[in-house]
């Protein structure tokens, strides 16, 4: 039996700096995704709202939040955190829902407004929360943990500086015409060199931003979506969801991971066979009956342009250590033979981190259906996304048309 | 004044100081930062059902996985001790037990001094100092190779 449903519609409101409401970013959102799916928000029985508890306490960022401001119309909620992942645990959550037959057309929101520089822990004194422990013994930001893993592929692999700077370089010309991406300019190798080293070897250019904005999806029940015609001009039916994983880690994690100060220790069980971040793709794969040659697109959390390449071989597009060479060769770049974040990723995005997961599934919903103007990858039929955070989250999410 | 652990019993500080971490009295699995011993201590080896752990020393070198820096002063709690700020250099260093720990890198030393797979020894030096005294840290210190004197360069 099939666990697929539909995405009926997608919609974002433009990332930037626009220092208004994140409840705004998120209804416009959320208005974009119902016109484009032709549903009527009085419609949708089921509101999933990506939570962040930056924006102040918990709950405040909610399903409630949005499903009010929308207009309240008795639709059922839930509220979901995931770091990172968060959009994609709320699509889960709908989806959840919408295969049990308790719901037909959900609403999954996520949206942000996030502040200048480093994201850093709230305030207080808290001994026993390894997140406001690493900045406080260690300072330990996310840009140095992101540069362990880059240098570590210098020193394992002989990536270069120039390898992570073509990376940024490949993203830029991809979001170019991307009318949501927030930084739609050329960049050059030499201006990311030229950038100041953040966290060695990371240059500012190789390290994306925080920005503000929203997704949404609309998603339904492969029967509604059947029986409304969704899908069925010219595009052979919707863009389906066929998988979505959200897996924690194996015991041993033996990468060290944000915002923890040490790995799980693997002398008991010895080394695990998947390191977290591959079992998540492998999670994915298996729920959707196909593998990684059956992929023609990947939207990846390049929250640096080394971390990018480390996607690439955790989704088993390559092997490990040969990323650097599919890059040079061009085969990631719209075009070739497995291009890699089209939408320009978060090197042309900035992180809007409840949002950003919904964000890389409206981008394959439109990479899919062929709406991907000035970006698009030729006759894309599946691809995947693949994102990780704080706190053992991450996920996996496979559409295919 | 005097010089007191920046946190409480993570770590010795002795002439050969040690980090400390809790292991299972059933499966021996190794867990750092340690638990607290008054806390229960539910193994986190899947496959254990061990509830108390005994605090011991892990071993004092081991080999960097990987290394980086921070060269702009990172945000609070961070507590700058220089103005301006001074860059210092970070380790994740992988211990013979089987786990990877971070910490800062000695001072004195920069990412020039490292290398995946270089070994490093742990020390005891002062991360900051406030109303109580001198607040003290483990780092990880460059070792001399068998053909080089790396730690007397510096």
């Amino acid at each position: 039996m099939s666990n697929a449903i539909a995405v009926a519609g997608a919609g974002m409101h433009p990332w930037g700096k626009w220092g208004r409401n994140f409840i705004e970013y998120g209804v416009h959102a959320a208005r974009a995704a119902l016109s484009d799916a032709g549903i009527a928000w009085n419609d949708v029985d089921f509101v999933v709202g990506g939570e962040t508890v930056r924006n102040g306490y918990a709950g405040y960022v909610a399903g409630s939040t949005f499903a009010q401001a929308l207009g309240w119309n008795g639709a059922r909620i839930a509220t979901s955190y995931a770091a990172c992942a968060t959009g994609a645990q709320a699509i889960d959550t709908a989806r959840t829902r919408i295969l049990a037959g308790l719901s037909e057309v959900a609403l999954v929101v996520g949206a942000d407004t996030t502040p200048k520089g480093f994201l850093a822990p709230n305030a207080g004194e808290r001994w026993d929360d390894p997140d406001w422990l690493r900045f406080r013994l260690l300072g330990m930001t996310n840009p140095a943990y992101f540069a362990l893993y880059a240098r570590r592929r210098m020193d394992l692999y002989g990536a270069t500086s120039e390898d992570f700077a073509q990376v940024k370089v490949k993203n830029a010309r991809h979001g170019l015409e991307n009318p949501n991406a927030r930084f739609r300019k050329e960049a050059s190798v030499e201006d990311v060199l030229a950038s100041p080293v953040v966290s060695d070897p990371l240059h500012l250019l190789d390290i994306c931003a925080t920005s503000d904005g929203a997704a949404a999806v609309v998603l339904t029940s492969l029967d509604y979506a059947k029986r409304h015609g969704l899908g069925s001009a010219g595009q052979g039916g919707p863009v389906r969801v066929e998988a979505v994983s959200t897996v924690t880690p194996t015991f041993p994690n033996t990468v060290i991971d944000m915002p923890l100060l040490a790995t799980d220790c693997s002398a008991v069980t010895g080394t695990p066979e998947h390191t977290f971040k591959e079992s998540l793709a492998r999670a994915a794969y298996d729920e959707a009956g196909i593998g990684p040659e059956d992929v023609d697109v990947a939207e990846v959390y390049d929250l640096s342009t080394a971390l990018e390449l480390d996607w690439i071989e955790d989704l088993g597009l390559c092997g490990r250590g040969e990323a650097e060479a599919l890059l040079r060769a061009g085969d990631t770049t719209i075009g070739g033979r497995i291009p890699v974040n089209p939408s320009g990723g978060l090197a042309c995005f900035g992180e809007a981190v409840p949002a950003q997961a919904i964000a890389q599934v409206c981008e394959l919903t439109w990479q899919l259906r062929g709406q991907a103007t000035g970006r698009q990858v030729e006759d894309a039929r599946v691809g995947i996304t693949a994102n990780q955070g704080l706190f053992g989250h991450g996920s996996a999410v496979i559409l295919a048309r | 004044m005097t010089a007191t652990p920046a946190v409480d019993g993570w770590f010795t500080t002795d002439q050969e100081p040690a980090l400390l971490a809790s292991r299972c009295t059933e499966c021996a699995n190794l867990v750092f930062p340690p638990v607290s011993e008054d806390a229960a201590s539910f193994c986190r080896n899947p496959d254990c059902s061990g509830t108390e752990n005994e605090t011991v020393p892990l071993s004092r070198r081991g080999v960097v996985w990987s290394y980086t820096d921070a060269q702009y002063q990172p945000p609070a709690p961070f507590v700058p001790t220089t103005d301006p700020f001074v860059p210092f250099a970070l380790a994740a260093v992988e211990l013979p037990e089987g786990l990877v720990v971070l910490g800062q890198v000695a001072d004195g030393f920069g990412v020039a001094d490292l290398k995946v797979g270089d070994p490093v020894e742990l020390v005891v030096e002062t991360l900051n100092t406030d109303d109580a005294g001198e607040r003290t840290i483990w780092r990880w210190k460059p070792v001399s190779s068998a053909n080089g004197k790396k730690g007397e360069e510096a």
